[in-house]
């Protein structure tokens, strides 16, 4: 199936929600255009607020929108949504309990050739330490389509971690989505690859494909949901397989990586199954840089190529 | 204004401020500075301006106030005891663990209380969405919002200033309690926005395409005025007025105001007094 873009889809999606629900708004920073909203703004004119280049009133005036009622998708690059706009977010939205659906778009790599400046490494683990703050990162078309619609259904504050560019649809167009379920899209007995987002999820295939070359059998999930974790699915797979890796466009630090780390640590011992090990795949402690996507891919180690390498170590050290 | 009417407000405004010094007196230490300052406004806007219902203080029709500088919470939860909108005994819990009245302002803990503010500059900005909805909405509702003259340091609160501006939200009035006081010290020593020339903020809002005006902060009768004058300029509920601006009412204000042990001193932004320093200044309110 051909590629789709993801704004488009959020665009869409926002405008089919907003035609049976009148709460529905969408506010912007100037970045209108980069999200991909001008064709909501052309359906509904008054209901798409542009605050101009003022990330921290965006989230403001979104909060204020939403204490009279509204549902307000608030959007700007994940770098500005989450380290310039913080505390606005933090207490006037998520501490004041106001339904704020806040996006940030152009996650880790996928900002390119804005470079180190404008490439959120960290978004993820920013917002984690939001309390009980639903974080979502979808990984294709029809996910997109299905958790902006249960974002929009959640009656809180939420993070949307939105990769705008064309993505291959992964899951087929009926597919059924749940705010803190993953997917389980490849089944393996040897090692469970845990990804997240629209460039690690196809990485995490692409290395399974790699691994049944060698004969290692993995399995693959799409975590979707940072928080909810989907802490059974993933246990029940890490502790079948007894090998773990974790993928994502992020540092590994505060992202899947910690929360899959905290998830293994914390789980109680099963007679008769090995103790999961863990090796987490993501940004190494450094800053973004500049470069097309592919080549920051390589530069981080965000490849399938890395996943299986370290998920073949894995495997090896357990033998 | 007629007098009767006039000292209706006068003992209103006298009555939160001996509820917020007793407030803060009782716990022994609080925000005693910036809450005395805005004691007029809160009596205008909840005793005559305000259209409020104690008994549903989510009531969708009723004027809103966010009080930006949320750390004058003790005058505003004052004055929302004394109109009824929960027992006056609240008061004394203030600040103690598990209260529904905690220093700053939090909307889901207080009734009466629209938003939640604290960080300072995004009270203003969010004032800022909720005129704005209640435009889109076609409610017959005001939306009211005090700043501090430090508070206006923030960055935001121009961000906020010039997106009211641009969509001409004239049913959104708004003060800046100029007390000219910050924690460290006179606004002139640590960052001057309101300068020597004594009109500056008022231009600053004007230049961000506001109505603006300066007025003594504790003239009841002066404060109302300019509110009505407001109201006179606003566009209908719902309406975008061609030439529709919000408002900004600079109130010229003293920092503690009316407690004889600390009025018009830097350091009273947050002091600790005791309860039997409190109970002598309410004495001398009379």
């Amino acid at each position: 199936m051909a590629a789709k873009e993801m704004r488009a889809v959020y665009t869409e999606t926002l405008i089919e929600l907003a035609k049976k629900d009148p709460r529905i708004m969408v506010v912007e920073a100037d970045l209108m255009k980069a999200t991909g909203t001008p064709p909501f703004k052309a359906a509904f004119p008054d209901r798409a607020v542009n605050v101009g280049v003022a990330e921290a009133n965006m989230v403001g005036v979104a909060a204020g929108l939403a204490n009279e009622g509204k549902l307000p998708f608030a959007a700007t690059f994940g770098c500005f949504a989450s380290r310039r706009a913080f505390d606005q977010f933090f207490l006037s939205c998520a501490y004041a309990k106001l339904p704020v659906k806040l996006v940030g778009t152009d996650p880790g790599v996928s900002a390119a050739f804005n470079g180190g400046t404008h490439m959120p490494f960290e978004d993820l683990g920013i917002m984690r330490m939001v309390p009980g703050l639903p974080i979502v990162e979808p990984s294709d078309p029809v996910s997109l389509a299905a958790l902006v619609r249960e974002l929009a259904a959640y009656e809180g504050p939420a993070y949307l971690r939105l990769h705008r560019k064309g993505v291959e649809p992964i899951y087929k167009d009926d597919e059924r989505f749940e705010l803190g379920r993953g997917k389980l899209l490849r089944e393996g007995k040897d090692v469970l690859i845990v990804a997240l987002g629209a460039i690690m999820v196809p990485e995490a295939l692409a290395a399974a494909d790699l691994l049944a070359a060698e004969g290692i059998k993995a399995s693959v999930i799409d975590a979707i949901s940072l928080r909810p974790l989907d802490k059974d699915l993933i246990m029940g797979e890490a502790r079948k397989t007894g090998a773990v890796v974790t993928a994502e466009n992020h540092q590994v630090e505060g992202g899947l990586g910690s929360a899959v780390a905290e998830l293994l640590a914390e789980a109680a011992p099963v007679a008769g199954k090995p103790v999961p090990r863990l090796a987490r795949v993501g940004v190494q402690g450094l800053f973004g840089e500049v470069g097309t996507q592919d080549w920051l891919k390589e530069r981080f180690g965000l490849t399938a190529k890395n996943i299986a390498d370290r998920a073949r170590a894995l495997v090896a050290e357990r033998k | 204004m007629d007098a009767k009417e006039r000292s209706r407000l006068e003992a209103a405004a006298k009555e939160i401020r001996k509820k917020t010094i007793d407030t803060i007196g009782y716990l022994g230490v609080g925000h005693i500075g910036g809450a005395l300052s805005v004691v007029e406004v809160l009596a205008v806007l909840y005793w005559k301006e305000m259209k409020v219902n104690p008994a549903e203080p989510r009531m969708p029709g009723r004027d809103r106030l966010v009080l930006s500088k949320g750390h004058a919470g003790p005058a505003l939860y004052s004055a929302l005891a004394l109109k009824g909108f929960f027992p006056e005994e609240w008061l004394h819990t203030l600040n103690k663990g598990g209260t529904m009245l905690p220093s700053h302002c939090d909307r889901t803990k207080t009734p009466g209380i629209d938003m939640t503010t604290g960080s300072l500059g995004q009270g203003i900005s969010a004032a800022c969405g909720m005129a704005y909805a209640n435009r889109l909405d076609g409610r017959d509702a005001f939306t009211f919002a005090i700043v501090g003259d430090g508070e206006s340091d923030e960055g935001l609160v121009w961000e906020a200033a010039m997106f009211a501006g641009h969509y001409r939200l004239d049913r959104l009035v708004a003060f800046t309690d100029a007390n000219r006081m910050q924690i460290d010290g006179l606004t002139s020593e640590v960052m001057t926005l309101d300068g020597s020339q004594g009109d500056d903020l008022v231009a600053k809002w004007k230049a961000f395409g506001w109505n603006a005006e300066r007025v003594p902060g504790h003239d009841v009768e002066a404060i109302d005025a300019a509110i009505e004058r407001a109201k006179a300029r606003a566009s209908a509920p719902g309406a975008v007025g061609a030439a529709g601006k919000p408002t900004m009412i600079v109130l010229d204000t003293i920092k503690g105001k009316g407690a004889s042990f600390c009025e018009g001193q830097v350091g009273n932004h947050n002091m600790n007094f005791d309860y039997e320093t409190a109970k002598k200044a309410i004495a001398e309110l009379g």
